[in-house]
């Protein structure tokens, strides 16, 4: 099988099963592929080495009743695995090597995949085009010098690129969702307190939550069964019946009532957004869904209270990278001077305007105008999904305000940049799951997403809705592999 | 240094000051483990042996509140009259510093788990109540060693992330005694609760004293200086005595005190300025978003009443009524959990015709002036309660005087051994047999005879003499009154 890196999780999982394919050649075909990929620059630290040496020890005793049976699979370099370099894309942590496993890792090599490598990202999920990280930009496979998104950049370049099946990224206020988007790819952010935060470096403690990133929906739901469990390591976890998502996956979504926020219809969004969102209207009409008209009356005020949220638990969430345990440590004439050296040198820019921004919130005499505040409107964020779900199964809006732009265009301008999360960031304050599936290209051919919103434990209902659409849809992501020489 | 003995005030030519005082104790909560890990808090273990990935913060650690030390906050509130909150939150505490792993410390700010209280202290004077703010919950930090290495500095995290009570008083103490009661009654407080073993030795109890001071009649505060980390009651007391004549001294010299953060050198026995109120850090507080807020239902709280042993408070009254004991006995029995055991040991163990007066005399004279000088807590008293109750059956029943069972006691002290044995071994056993005294007698009163000539023509002062003589021929144990009556008579 020469195509072996084109195929889909499902197809993979299948063919091992029915011993056409072994896990040695599935491993050593994504391998190679990634190898002809470097320039996109999609990994940080890459173990294929021992990942075939898993493979072929998987193939010697193949045990066909896991769920992920010797499929490889590179993750976002966000994820601590033991004994292999977690860098969260940042200099700080530059040779920081855990002895210890994220849970939702844990559970996917519980089900016996297998690690290729660890996946670029923006630097600690600051970004939402991969530029912050300090191991360089993304090539997104869709065209060269476009970003893919992110923070899960090197995520959604390496499922869209075939170098892996499928792969997780985590999301904070978009972060899956959006490079999802920007390359033709599935993405799902679950609700909070359905992954365990357990072993993820963190951003936003609040708002973070890993999720998995996949060519389609099938394979988003095979993999959120795999890494969606109670973990009483995170308090943050929520013991809730979970679906078995990919075998309750329907297609049977008649009379779904699916809701369209009028809020979501922003000034200098582009035509072909709306257009879009038009189109999504309709396919979901034609799978039998009603279309209601709904309003979330404070999504306007759902960046700016996010980017004081997000910040201002960054700013404590990084503290701990001082150079004293672990880490990047500069040279310092005392205590107060090392540190200072550490962290300017240790992280970059986005990162640092992040913890100052939410030092500053946090400060005392602006902490009730910011901080304070900012807890009260998300509250209010809450509430307005909470009303919408008296009426709706569902919300349905664009996944992104615009399609992948070039690398560099943006970068120093961060108000755009943050602007890329309108649509996705008001889903993270609220705890609710979101998924972003590709549906249709711009005048350049880049793809477009929509996302589905809903109700916070309700993935198994966003997946059937995305599930049924899909086929509707029926995208075909265009891979040149202009990369490869 | 005031004419009311009870009062503490600090005198300046005509003027006379009140010294105002607030304690923010910190007690180590007794568990097993860390307030958010699973680590051992075991005191004395050699450096960062007992330091988990939370404890050292490592990249993408969670936190996980130890249910147990958040009984034992509860228990305490309720042992201090408190208010139980059912809904307490998590907040962090946000500063660097090279023994804080996280960059902050996981406090209570806004919404501790335990709110008002009350403790009572007993002063010479009489009863005194101190108002408790309130009890918080709280990571400690790791330690810092700066003496190692002429260069560098040393990090020991054993200590990061046990478990500490911020126990909060209001500003209701008003001398160094009253501080020192009030330490004593918390430590005893918690001892009773097993809540915390109040080891101020080890760091298990120590205390930041807030100090201000006011013209005696004043009901406005003065302006007050935090004293930080002191960790002895008598090194509390010198800091207080040194602070308030410090700030005396500004306000009689016109000057004004500034508000701020001092030391306590313990060496030259003087408070020192470490910052004032506008380096004060700006600790960013603000919800943990790692720990959803705490919640307790009152089931759970009033599970953990029935779990409350007696308190001193009540102990101390039962002791009165029960034993007919005095308050001021009563004090020194119940001030420390073991010792009350210990009394209510010896008391079972008397039986039925005891002598508890005695039995008090002796745990509070002898066996407390060698625990003293041994150094001994009373659960490691080189004498059983058993044994004592029955040294002081033997007196109370005539088999040995008192001064024989202090010699009897000294032997005991020698593997725990039985008095009874004792006395019966070395023949110390109490002469009681009348015709035995009396002969006796006769051959001293014949070997002076003219003693009792003297006596007869009126020296009363000889008859003291006579009982000596008897005493010492009998080698101590003649029975005193068997003497006394057996001389009358003879004489």
């Amino acid at each position: 099988m020469s195509d072996i890196t084109k195929q889909s999780l499902s197809e993979l999982v299948k063919n091992i099963k029915d011993k056409k394919l072994s896990s040695e050649e599935v491993t050593k075909a994504f391998i190679n592929r990634s190898e002809k990929s470097k320039e996109l620059n999609a990994y940080i630290t890459e173990d294929y080495s021992s990942a075939l040496e898993k493979a072929k020890k998987f193939d010697q005793k193949p045990n066909l009743e896991l769920k992920l049976p010797g499929i490889p699979m590179a993750v976002k370099d966000l994820f601590c695995t033991d004994s292999i370099r977690t860098t969260a894309g940042s200099k700080i942590l530059n040779n920081f090597v855990p002895t210890y496993e994220s849970t939702v890792t844990q559970n996917i090599w519980n089900e016996g995949a297998i690690l290729l490598g660890k996946l670029n990202c923006d630097e600690f999920a600051m970004g939402s085009s991969n530029e912050t990280s300090f191991f360089g930009n993304v090539q997104n496979p869709i065209d060269k010098n476009l970003v893919p998104g992110g923070s899960s950049g090197g995520s959604a370049s390496a499922v869209a690129g075939q170098l892996t099946p499928i792969t997780i990224g985590t999301d904070t206020g978009g972060s899956i969702r959006q490079p999802a988007s920007f390359t033709g790819t599935v993405g799902l952010k679950p609700t909070y307190g359905s992954c365990s935060r357990y072993g993820i470096v963190a951003f936003a403690s609040s708002l973070d939550q890993a999720g998995p990133m996949a060519q389609n929906v099938k394979d988003c739901a095979l993999l959120q069964e795999v890494i969606s469990t109670y973990d009483p390591k995170d308090s943050t976890s929520i013991d809730f019946k979970r679906n078995e998502y990919s075998k309750e996956l329907s297609k049977n979504i008649k009379g779904k009532k699916i809701g369209i926020p009028k809020e979501y219809r922003v000034d200098g969004m582009p035509q072909e957004i709306e257009e879009l969102w038009q189109k999504g209207i309709q396919y979901a009409k034609n799978c039998g869904a009603e279309i209601v008209d709904i309003s979330l009356p404070h999504t306007s005020y759902a960046l700016p209270t996010y980017y004081i949220v997000a910040p201002a638990e960054a700013s404590s969430n990084l503290a701990r990278y001082d150079g004293v345990k672990y880490g990047f440590r500069a040279k310092g004439e005392n205590l107060t001077d090392m540190y200072e050296k550490t962290r300017s040198e240790g992280f970059g820019a986005e990162v640092q305007r992040r913890i100052m921004i939410g030092t500053y919130v946090l400060s005392s005499g602006y902490y009730d105008a910011y901080y304070l505040k900012a807890q009260k409107v998300r509250k209010l964020i809450k509430n307005d999904f909470d009303e919408a779900y008296k009426k709706v199964d569902a919300i349905l809006t664009p996944s992104t305000p615009s399609s992948a732009f070039k690398i560099g265009e943006k970068k120093d301008d961060p108000v755009s940049m943050y602007l890329n999360d309108i649509f996705t960031v008001p889903v993270n304050l609220a705890g609710l799951p979101g998924i972003s599936i590709p549906a249709g290209h711009d005048a350049k051919g880049y793809p477009l997403g929509l996302q589905i919103i809903g109700k916070a434990f309700d993935e198994q209902n966003i997946l059937n809705i995305a599930y049924a659409m899909e086929e509707k849809i029926n995208f075909k992501n265009k891979i040149t592999d202009w990369w490869i020489k | 240094m005031s004419k009311n003995k009870s009062e503490y005030l600090i005198n300046r030519k005509d003027n006379q000051y009140e010294v105002v005082i607030g304690l923010e104790v910190h007690a180590q909560v007794t568990s097993e483990s860390k307030l958010f890990s699973a680590s051992s808090t075991k005191f004395g273990a050699e450096p960062n042996t007992q330091v988990s990935l939370v404890d050292a913060a490592f990249p993408g650690m969670l936190p996980v509140i130890n249910e147990f030390c958040v009984k034992q906050a509860i228990k305490t509130g309720i042992g201090l009259n408190a208010k139980i909150n059912n809904r307490s939150v998590f907040d962090r505490k946000n500063y660097f510093y090279a023994d804080l792993p996280q960059g902050y410390q996981i406090s209570q700010f806004k919404d501790p788990i335990v709110g008002e209280g009350k403790v009572i202290l007993d002063m010479p004077e009489g009863q005194k109540e101190v108002g408790i703010e309130r009890l918080h919950l709280e990571q400690d930090a790791g330690k810092s060693i700066h003496d190692l290495d002429p260069q560098n500095t040393f990090v020991d995290l054993n200590r990061s992330g046990v478990a500490l009570m911020e126990i909060v008083s209001k500003p209701d103490l008003r001398s160094p005694d009253e501080v020192s009661a009030y330490i004593k009654k918390l430590r005893s407080i918690m001892r009773y609760l097993g809540t915390c073993d109040g080891n101020m030795q080890e760091g298990s109890l120590r205390a930041d004293v807030n100090v201000s001071v006011r013209a005696k009649g004043s009901k406005e505060f003065g302006t007050r200086c935090e004293i930080k980390n002191v960790n002895s009651i008598k090194f509390m007391q010198m800091a207080i005595e040194y602070e308030a004549n410090r700030q005396v001294d500004l306000i009689e010299e016109g000057k004004s005190i500034d508000q701020e953060t001092r030391l306590f050198d313990t060496k030259k026995n003087e408070t020192r300025s470490m910052r004032s109120k506008e380096d004060a850090h700006d600790y960013r507080y603000f919800p943990d978003p790692d720990l959803l807020p705490l919640e307790v239902s009152d089931e759970f709280i009033n599970q953990l009443k029935t779990d409350i042993p007696e308190l001193p408070d009540d102990k101390k009254k039962r002791f009165i009524e029960e034993f007919k004991l005095s308050p001021y006995e009563a004090n020194i029995l119940v001030s420390d959990i073991d010792t009350g055991k210990y009394f209510e040991e010896v008391v079972a163990k008397m039986g039925k015709n005891k002598d508890i007066k005695l039995a008090v005399n002796w745990i509070t004279g002898e066996l407390f002036a060698v625990l003293n000088n041994k150094n001994l807590e009373i659960s490691q008293s080189p004498i059983s309660a058993k044994n004592l109750a029955i040294l002081v059956n033997l007196i109370k029943n005539g088999t040995i005087s008192g001064k024989i069972a202090k010699t009897v006691f000294e032997l005991m002290m020698d593997g725990d051994k039985d008095p009874q044995k004792i006395v019966e071994e070395k023949g110390l056993k109490q002469q009681s047999d009348p015709k035995a005294l009396e002969a006796l007698i006769d051959k001293i009163i014949n070997d002076n005879r003219d003693k009792a000539i003297e006596y007869k023509q009126g020296k009363e002062k000889l008859f003291g003499f006579f009982v000596g003589q008897a005493m010492k021929v009998s080698g101590g144990k003649a029975n005193p009154q068997l003497i006394n009556e057996i001389l009358k008579k003879k004489l």
